[in-house]
């Protein structure tokens, strides 16, 4: 990526940022445009640089940040309307490792309300559209900010990806989308869709670009306690000495988790999952699937067929688990402390039944409604405590795949970027969508979506590759094998 | 036909933690403006995280112990679901399915012992004041750490019921998990009571009686529920299942919510928490932090001090330290000083906090054991050495000052005898008391202690005064 330095100015970056994001303003991608701010701190940078002054790893670099991250600039709405004129006092841990290296935010992008959704139509705002076709939808429920990576408006965007909503609109769009391992960037500061599956992570234009953002925003956050200990930059054979540990650490009696390490892996055995490759997967795509498994065979890499059973129940276990920690974490949208409040209440019922009846979109209180229906009394063992015995299943099905590959490689999505409206009013197809991404959030392991060529319509195909727990940068780097032709980004 | 009540009750302790049990703002919100302890986490701003806090999960530990309780090696916790604007994230983070103390035993001073069934780490709720047209909402006491206390139905009485309370607020008191003060709600009881007829070997319907922050309140909610579930069952009719209200002026409870309609709080596991895995070693350490509890100091001073006199002084921790401080032939004394001039004091609550040393008590003591100083005399040095002007400089040297020091050198006294005998005035009386009229030795004796300023020992003067007028 271009960083700032004498000859390139971080407000020549930012200008080209801004005017590329204002000259494809059709697109929907922002929902705010920071151009005081961007440019305040563009010259700051400039500034520093002039008088010779240390600036950070990524200093001027303009990027997009989804609108579900908290900060201080710009309304955080996360696309909702319940959240409409909400001003964040706290920015996201985040955000600051990106900015405390002189990355300079242009502006927030668009996304389905809540990250409820494939394709950013569950936006207040509108959609999202596709970078390659003005008529298909951008993917979701990250679309805003890879259109904007795809369309070269900025070199990054941040993302969350709960059930893939990173990895299938950077398939959509033919850029880098990387889900880390769980736990490994802080959530703190990012509006919680489900806590136990979402991730933080990245669109890029490379590779390279990916693993310098992932040294940047990776690492344990005391302020989110789900956080691992840094593994990504201290590589193999960290221990817990190595990390800080507050009063509860130090507590707890360690845990087999915390005296994990990095994985670093150096693949010989590519995994193919059979159950990804049949007819419901779109042809071009499993063309494209051939194409990089030929590719590996010919760079001598062994091909190990998985038999991966647990999996079909991934996405009825995500259905079950995702909306129930949904409808948990949307209670605190009440009109009561910030945010939207329906201007008909008139007493508490209707504080509460008005403001979310009117603040909250179709798709959420779907989410809602399932929730709150598999955690209901009676309901829970059925529901709730099944899908948790499933996700166990998951956990263990990705660990025995690992015993006999280093990484997996499978679709990301069964089809390429659909038309808009298509499957507006069918949920359930909708849902299908996540067939392939939903089982790693499940499980907790990292998934990097890569591009893999086009569709003959030219829509871009990607693929995922997936691997063990802390595997990160390893998997990244292994992209680079399967980067044959210079890929990424649009122009 | 006869019943027999049976009780349980849970209780909720305040933790006096420095902070939040979730967040890194102040936990004490005395003497605050509303909402002006609480941070982004607690108010629930979008993306906030619960942090645990350390110190919480030390205090449970103690509080477990304290009512010998176990303590889970793993816990976690989980949100319980409800929308009212006390509760601002929409859920209440508690432990519902692996509590943090497993079961244990409470026992009153009567020996009784009530069972706990578990007691568990969750969040406190913020505090609504309704007016005519709006209502106001304050979150200061949002995530204060508490815990709550879930006694076995092994309580038959309201006189156990109010000694169960009691008991449990010493030991919160003792193991220092707790300020302590029921009036501003560091501790409130929810009693439920029912009633079956005798050898019935079910339990009958039960009703709840919430928020109770007074033993006497429990005592008496208990009685009433007591004798108005027997007129309902004595009629004929079915106590309904319902949760009751308390109410100190009328002394009643009324109906409040029936069960029927009780919410469904959609308990769920709390994502956002890792599970608590404690060390035994930890456990340990934090163990043996507990100070001596009620029941140690009962069996220390069984016998040494009159049982009425201890039960009061177990109220408070501070003098029962103390207590154990002071050599034991003293500590009969020492207690009674305690009990009648200390507690009596206007400014008592403020010496609980600064009492004198075990050395000045031992001294007073001593003075008084060794009839240099007369009870009155003690009294008058004790509460000096409570004044910031005298306290440091020693009993002996207050009660020498002051010149309370009772001449009991019987060479001395004897001398002063000889003189007020000598006087003319005395002669009358010396004359009467050899013929017999015992009650005249009390004027003998006044002019001695008159003449010696005070400082005679009375007693030693009347022996004197006996052997030479025989």
């Amino acid at each position: 990526m271009k960083i700032a330095n004498k000859k390139v100015t971080a407000e020549r970056l930012v200008r080209d940022a801004l005017e590329k994001a204002k000259h494809f303003s059709d697109y929907n991608i922002f929902t705010f445009l920071n151009e005081e701010g961007a440019l305040k701190k563009a010259r700051e940078i400039d500034e520093k640089i002039k008088r010779g002054e240390k600036v950070g790893k990524l200093a001027g670099v303009p990027y997009a940040l989804k609108d579900n991250f908290l900060s201080p600039e710009g309304e955080t709405t996360a696309s909702a309307h319940i959240l409409e004129g909400f001003k964040s006092p706290i920015m996201a841990t985040s955000v600051k490792k990106l900015e405390d290296e002189g990355a300079i935010m242009i502006g927030r992008t668009n996304l389905d309300a809540f990250a409820h959704g494939s394709s950013t139509e569950n936006s207040y705002f509108g959609p999202t559209l596709n970078a390659y076709d003005r008529e298909r939808v951008a993917g979701g429920s990250s679309g805003g900010s890879a259109v904007a990576v795809a369309l070269d408006i900025v070199e990054f965007a941040t993302g969350t990806d709960t059930g893939g909503s990173i990895r299938q609109p950077a398939s959509f769009n033919g850029v880098y989308g990387l889900k880390p391992t769980y736990g490994c960037i802080s959530r703190y500061g990012v509006v919680a869709m489900a806590s136990s599956t979402d991730c933080i992570g990245f669109f890029t234009k490379t590779p390279e670009d990916m693993d310098l953002l992932m040294s940047v925003a990776s690492g344990r956050d005391p302020k989110d306690m789900t956080t691992l200990p840094d593994y990504y930059n201290a590589g193999d054979g960290l221990t817990d000495a190595a990390c800080p540990s507050d009063t509860l650490q130090a507590a707890q009696a360690k845990s087999s988790r915390s005296t994990e390490h990095a994985a670093s892996v150096k693949p010989s055995r590519i995994g193919i999952v059979k159950d990804f490759d049949n007819e419901s997967v779109d042809k071009e795509i499993r063309l494209a699937l051939k194409n990089k498994i030929d590719l590996l065979k010919s760079k001598g890499y062994e091909i190990v067929e998985l038999e991966m059973p647990a999996l079909k129940y991934a996405l009825a276990a995500y259905y079950i688990i995702v909306p129930a920690e949904v409808a948990s974490n949307l209670s605190r949208y009440d009109g009561v402390r910030y945010g939207f409040r329906s201007e008909k209440t008139k007493d508490l019922d209707s504080l509460y039944i008005d403001t979310r009846s009117e603040g909250f979109m179709p798709e959420n209180k779907r989410r809602i409604m399932i929730g709150n229906f598999v955690l209901s009394s009676g309901f829970y063992d059925a529901y709730f405590l099944k899908a948790a015995k499933a996700r166990t299943l998951i956990i263990k099905e990705y660990e025995k795949a690992f015993s006999k590959c280093d990484f997996i490689l499978t679709p990301v999505s069964p089809n390429p970027a659909f038309k808009l409206g298509e499957k507006v009013n069918d949920p359930v197809s909708m849902y299908l969508e996540d067939v392939m991404s939903v089982s790693l959030n499940l499980a907790g392991v990292p998934g990097l979506a890569i591009p893999a060529g086009k569709t003959k319509n030219g829509l871009p195909v990607g693929l995922q590759l997936i691997g063990p727990r802390r595997s990160d940068k390893s998997l990244i780097e292994f992209s680079k094998v399967l980067n044959d032709n210079n890929e990424g980004g649009k122009n | 036909m006869k019943y027999i009540p049976t009780i349980g009750i849970e209780c909720h302790v305040q933790l006096c933690t420095k902070t939040k049990l979730f967040s890194e703002v102040d936990n004490d919100a005395r003497g605050k403006e509303p909402n002006a302890c609480v941070s982004p986490v607690d108010y629930a701003l979008p993306g906030m995280l619960p942090r645990l806090n350390g110190e919480a999960i030390k205090l449970a530990i103690r509080a477990g112990r304290a009512m010998n309780c176990k303590i889970n090696a793993s816990s976690r916790f989980d949100r319980k679901h409800y929308f009212y604007p006390d509760s601002p994230k929409g859920y209440q983070i508690t432990q519902f399915y692996q509590p943090i103390i497993g079961a244990g035993y409470v026992e009153l001073p009567s020996g009784t012992k009530i069972r706990i069934e578990h007691a568990h780490l969750e969040g406190d709720a913020g505090k609504l004041t309704h007016f005519d047209t709006y209502s106001l909402v304050d979150l200061n006491r949002v995530d204060t750490p508490l815990i709550e206390i879930v006694s076995m139905p092994d309580i038959h009485s309201a006189k156990d019921a109010h000694d169960y309370c009691k008991e449990l607020w010493r030991l919160m008191c003792y193991a220092r998990v707790t300020y302590g003060d029921l009036y501003n709600g560091n501790m409130r009881f929810d009693i439920n009571t029912s009633l079956a007829p005798e050898g019935a070997d079910k339990l009958g319907t039960r009703t709840e009686v919430k928020n109770l922050n007074s033993f006497r309140s429990v005592e008496r909610a208990v009685e009433y529920e007591i004798a108005r579930q027997t007129k309902i069952l004595e009629s004929g009719e079915k106590v309904v299942q319902e949760t009751r209200g308390w109410n100190d002026a009328t002394g009643k409870t009324t109906g409040q919510r029936s069960k029927e309609e009780a919410k469904d709080y959609r308990y769920m596991p709390e994502p956002d928490l890792p599970p608590i895995n404690l060390s035994d070693v930890f456990i340990e350490t934090e163990s043996a932090k507990l100070p001596l509890m009620p029941k140690d100091y009962r069996e220390k001073f069984k016998g040494k001090i009159a049982d009425d006199i201890l039960e009061i002084l177990l109220d408070y921790p501070s003098l029962m330290k103390k207590l154990d401080e002071v050599e034991s032939k003293f500590a009969k004394i020492i207690s009674n000083l305690f009990a009648s001039v200390l507690l009596s004091e206007e400014k008592s609550a403020e010496y609980l906090n600064d009492l004198p040393t075990a050395k000045d008590l031992n001294e007073l003591a001593e003075m008084n054991e060794k009839k240099e100083l007369s009870s009155t005399a003690t009294k008058e040095v004790f509460l000096r050495l409570f004044d910031p002007q005298m306290k440091g400089r020693g009993a002996k040297n207050i009660a020498k000052e002051l010149g309370l020091i009772q001449e009991n050198d019987l060479g001395a006294l004897e001398a002063i005898v000889d003189v007020v005998l000598a006087k003319p005035e005395t002669k009358k009386a010396q004359e009467d008391f050899k013929a017999g009229q015992e009650k005249v030795i009390g004027f003998l004796v006044g002019q001695v202690m008159k003449e010696s300023h005070g400082k005679a020992n009375p007693s030693a003067v009347q022996e004197i005064l006996r052997k030479k007028l025989s």
